[in-house]
């Protein structure tokens, strides 16, 4: 614990600390470019120059590290002059177009000439120019602009494991790029642009959109994967004009995956602004009344018992909660969160939670991957095992698909006979999970969704029993989950009563004529088509698979639009907040659903979000708890049996399109477009 | 984009001969820190490709080295002694920095251009020559200093130039080090001390 003086003040820091961090702990700003605390030190840009005492020239405190004794100033004539003469060479080739620089108004560089700017420049001779790269359809580069800092190289070598940009030439000729054509393919792809301190990487869907100090940011979290990561919602108007991460260090760190980024641009389109009931077989635009009317009508006289309701990947808990409440009262036990037919146990928590935690990836040592592809299921999840993995020694082992992860796996097989064998102490990777000290796995939708789903929910069970997986101070049973609503929904019940239909079981009754009215919560994810005759009442905020086969659409909220609690796959309650307003005559869900009730003369007792909340503490206390996971008994779930012979298929065939509001997003279709298809269509023609 | 893709063109691959040396020269480092060989390696490929290395030159090594290739670009792009153009059979690069300048390197690249009728970063119409500057080589004692392909040819002027072209157009092997005759860098006018023996 080296202790040093900075600029008069006595601090003591960890050893291996730099100097920078050092001046940080006491206090002392230092400006700089190139460093960022989640990449490794580069040291090029050469902006944190500090004055150490008995060195003979201004020292950049970025690479030095701290040590005992030493007497650092960061305030003294000498430095200011050192970081004027970095500044004066870094703006040397620097276009001066701020104005018309997305960048602009939050550009590191325009902040620090500020301070360490000349009033104009010495420099006579002409500037460089450097030609635009194209990376892709998320990232514009302006590439002119660059300083060569190396932190999008740092951040694609280190966090993303996708190794395109890197520096190309030398001197004044020397480049950020790919130097071949390529495209930036990765989930995390939009986080340089966050990185990238200047005007050289922007935002190309928010391009020349809104300034910076126009924005009304508002604190939230995302709903577009499980992983709830915490966002910042800007906001101009009425309109979602951009999403950023928010720093959370359980959760996302400070990465955002892109499609959570850049899929809000889906929230301008195809929006549900108001009722509409069928009439003649069309939808027609309808009053609140006379879509409540309608469903009154309907319900009249229809026994309980021929209604159900499915939850969908959106759902906030409250709106769930009054969900479940009034189908129970309606009489129905008819009610599924598991759109994809997961075969999900809701009796033990631990079951269906990520229960090692993301952070706590990176205490394990090593990890079993089963019917799964975090990459796309989860690319937060997958950026922690893989800063887990490049710090060595952590066998990572897949049964699945094989899949272009960012990390190296031993692929152990295809399905479930490669379970039983690694349970039967017959396979190889068997013994590496025995001599872990910390071994986790990670059990995919993919696995759980299909008909020995419950079998294998079972197996992986007791896998994680015989293997030491769950001991004293560490579980390593995890549940990879893809859609924000699901753990939620799980929490507070939102599944079949006594003697009641799941996914399955509600539209095969469909088929039969057993239910004749099923409410949708935002489900768009089921198979429509297989509501035949039914009676559909959707209620949601996008017309998607859902509102196109309803008899009466309900308009709901979008996630930037209400105050909801949303559970994410660790189990983490979170709550969104109000960004903008509903659209048109759009009502947050649960208010919806409280008015519905009323005018079905089952009016739920709620009158204030408040007490919703209060009763979603009183179904499942561990909606208390907000922002923090509650650790979970490990019960008894899933159901012994034989396995099936299927091979594992992962839950996601396009990372960029899972829900309706990235399947509305022109973005996103054109990172299909740039990502997916190719893809494909490589894989069609090498057969 | 900078010049990579234009010159994609033609597989390659190692052959046996260079792998196997290739092979040798990664067996230098420590076990997977094989990417330290990249330079090396970077240079067989350079040789065996024509004197300069295509954009599939770089993939292949940086498949042998299990890196990605953004690294090897990275590093052949670096070092000006990596071609990223075809270049003719002799490159032939005029050393410009300032002692050699200052004994007529200009008077060289005059001589150059009339002899070969290409300017500088050109190829002559049979792909005999490629003429280049470059920055210092490190014989500024006997400069100026020409470097054609591995050899240097010192204490030039105008005329001996031409003459040493002209040997390499008819396929001669002209005798590398110093036009004037002089033993490696010892002064040109003979021996200038300890001329007497036995003294002290």
């Amino acid at each position: 614990m080296p202790k040093l003086s900075v600029n008069g003040i006595e601090v003591e820091v960890p050893a291996g600390t730099t100097v920078l961090q050092a001046c940080e702990a006491a206090g002392a700003e230092v400006p700089r470019f190139c460093y960022h605390d989640r990449l490794s030190i580069a040291g090029n840009c050469r902006m944190c120059l500090v004055e150490v005492e008995k060195s003979p020239k201004p020292v950049a405190s970025c690479a030095m590290p701290a040590s005992e004794g030493m007497v650092v100033k960061t305030n003294t004539a000498q430095v200011k002059k050192a970081r004027e003469g970095v500044m004066e060479f870094l703006l040397i080739n620097h276009p001066l177009d701020c104005p018309i620089c997305d960048q602009g108004g939050e550009c590191d560089l325009q902040d620090q000439a500020m301070t360490y700017g000349r009033h104009a420049s010495r420099f006579d001779e002409g500037k460089r120019a450097v030609k635009d790269k194209d990376i892709g359809p998320l990232i514009k580069t302006i590439m002119t602009r660059c300083i060569h800092c190396t932190r999008c190289i740092r951040f694609g070598e280190e966090v993303a494991g996708v190794e395109v940009l890197g520096l190309t030439g030398r001197g004044e000729h020397m480049e950020v790029g790919p130097y071949v054509e390529a495209v930036v393919n990765t989930e995390l792809s939009g986080n340089i642009i966050d990185l990238c301190p200047v005007g050289a990487l922007t935002s190309k869907p928010y391009e020349f959109h809104a300034r910076s100090w126009e924005l009304v940011k508002t604190e939230s979290i995302d709903v577009l994967d499980a992983v709830g990561a915490n966002i910042r919602v800007d906001t101009r108007g009425a309109e979602v004009m951009r999403i950023l991460p928010r720093l959370n260090e359980d959760v996302n760190e400070e990465w955002l995956a892109d499609k959570s980024r850049f899929a809000c641009d889906g929230l301008k389109k195809r929006r549900l602004d108001r009722c509409f009931v069928r009439r003649h077989g069309k939808l027609e635009p309808a009053s609140w009344d006379e879509a409540f009317g309608a469903i009154a009508e309907r319900l009249r006289g229809v026994a309980g018992n021929r209604i159900a309701a499915f939850a969908g990947d959106l759902a906030d808990a409250e709106a769930m909660l009054l969900l479940k409440e009034l189908i129970t009262a309606l009489g129905s036990p008819h009610m599924d969160c598991r759109q994809d037919g997961a075969k999900l146990d809701a009796s033990s928590r631990a079951g269906y939670l990520f229960n090692t935690t993301i952070a706590g990836i990176e205490r394990a040592d090593a990890c079993l991957l089963i019917g799964t592809n975090p990459r796309w299921e989860a690319p937060l999840v997958n950026a922690r095992l893989r800063k887990r993995w490049r710090r060595g020694g952590f066998a990572i082992g897949l049964i699945g698909e094989p899949r272009e992860l960012t990390y190296k796996y031993s692929q152990l097989g295809a399905g479930p006979q490669t379970l039983a064998e690694i349970a039967n102490d017959r396979h190889a990777f068997a013994a590496t999970l025995k001599a872990a000290k910390a071994p986790m796995l990670i059990l995919g939708q993919g696995a759980l969704a299909r008909p020995d789903g419950a079998q294998i929910l079972a197996a992986a069970r007791q896998l994680a029993l015989d293997f030491g997986l769950v001991r004293e101070g560490w579980n390593g049973f995890n549940v990879l989950h893809g859609a924000a609503a699901r753990v939620g929904g799980l929490d507070l019940g939102f599944v079949p009563g006594q003697g009641g239909r799941d996914v399955a079981g509600i539209l095969d009754g469909v088929q039969s004529g057993a239910i004749e009215i099923v409410y949708l919560l935002g489900a768009d994810e089921i198979d429509t088509a297989r509501l035949g005759g039914a009676f559909v009442i959707y209620q949601g905020h996008h017309g998607d698979a859902g509102a196109s086969r309803a008899d009466v659409v309900l308009p709901g909220a979008a996630y930037t639009e209400k105050s909801a609690t949303y559970v994410n796959l660790e189990g983490r309650p979170q709550r969104t907040r109000r960004a903008i307003h509903p659209l048109g005559e759009a009502r947050e869900d649960w208010k919806i659903l409280r008015a519905l009730s009323e005018a079905l003369g089952r009016k739920l007792p709620y009158d204030t979000v408040e007490a919703v909340r209060q009763r979603l503490g009183v179904v499942a206390p561990s909606f208390r708890a907000l922002g923090r996971v509650e650790p979970a008994a490990f019960g008894n779930f899933g159901s012994p049996g034989p396995l099936g012979s299927e091979p594992f298929k992962s839950a996601i065939a396009n990372y960029y399109m899972t829900d309706p509001i990235s399947r509305a997003s022109p973005t996103m279709a054109q990172c299909v477009e740039a990502f997916v298809a190719p893809a494909q269509t490589k894989t069609g023609t090498h057969g | 984009m900078s010049g990579g893709e234009a010159n994609g063109g033609a597989a390659f691959a190692f052959t046996p001969e260079v792998m196997a040396r290739a092979k040798a020269i990664i067996a230098k480092y420590p076990p997977g820190r094989q990417a330290s060989a990249v330079l090396p390696l970077l240079d067989l490929a350079q040789r065996q490709n024509g004197g300069w290395v295509s954009r599939a030159a770089m993939d292949h090594v940086a498949e042998v080295l299990e890196m990605a290739p953004i690294k090897v670009y990275e590093v052949a792009t670096f070092y000006t002694m990596f071609n990223l153009k075809p270049v003719g059979r002799h490159l032939v690069q005029l050393c410009r920095t300032t002692p050699c300048w200052l004994r007529g390197s200009e008077e060289l690249r005059y001589a150059a251009q009339q002899e070969l009728g290409v300017g500088l970063k050109q190829t002559t119409a049979d792909g005999q020559f490629t003429l280049v500057e470059v920055e210092c080589l490190g014989a500024c004692v006997n400069a100026p200093v020409v470097q054609i392909n591995d050899h240097f040819y010192e204490d030039l002027d105008a005329e001996s130039f031409r003459e040493l072209l002209r040997a390499l157009r008819r396929g001669e092997t002209p005798a590398i080090g110093s036009k004037t005759g002089r033993q490696c860098s010892a002064p040109a006018s003979g021996p200038t001390t300890l001329k007497e023996i036995g003294r002290g």
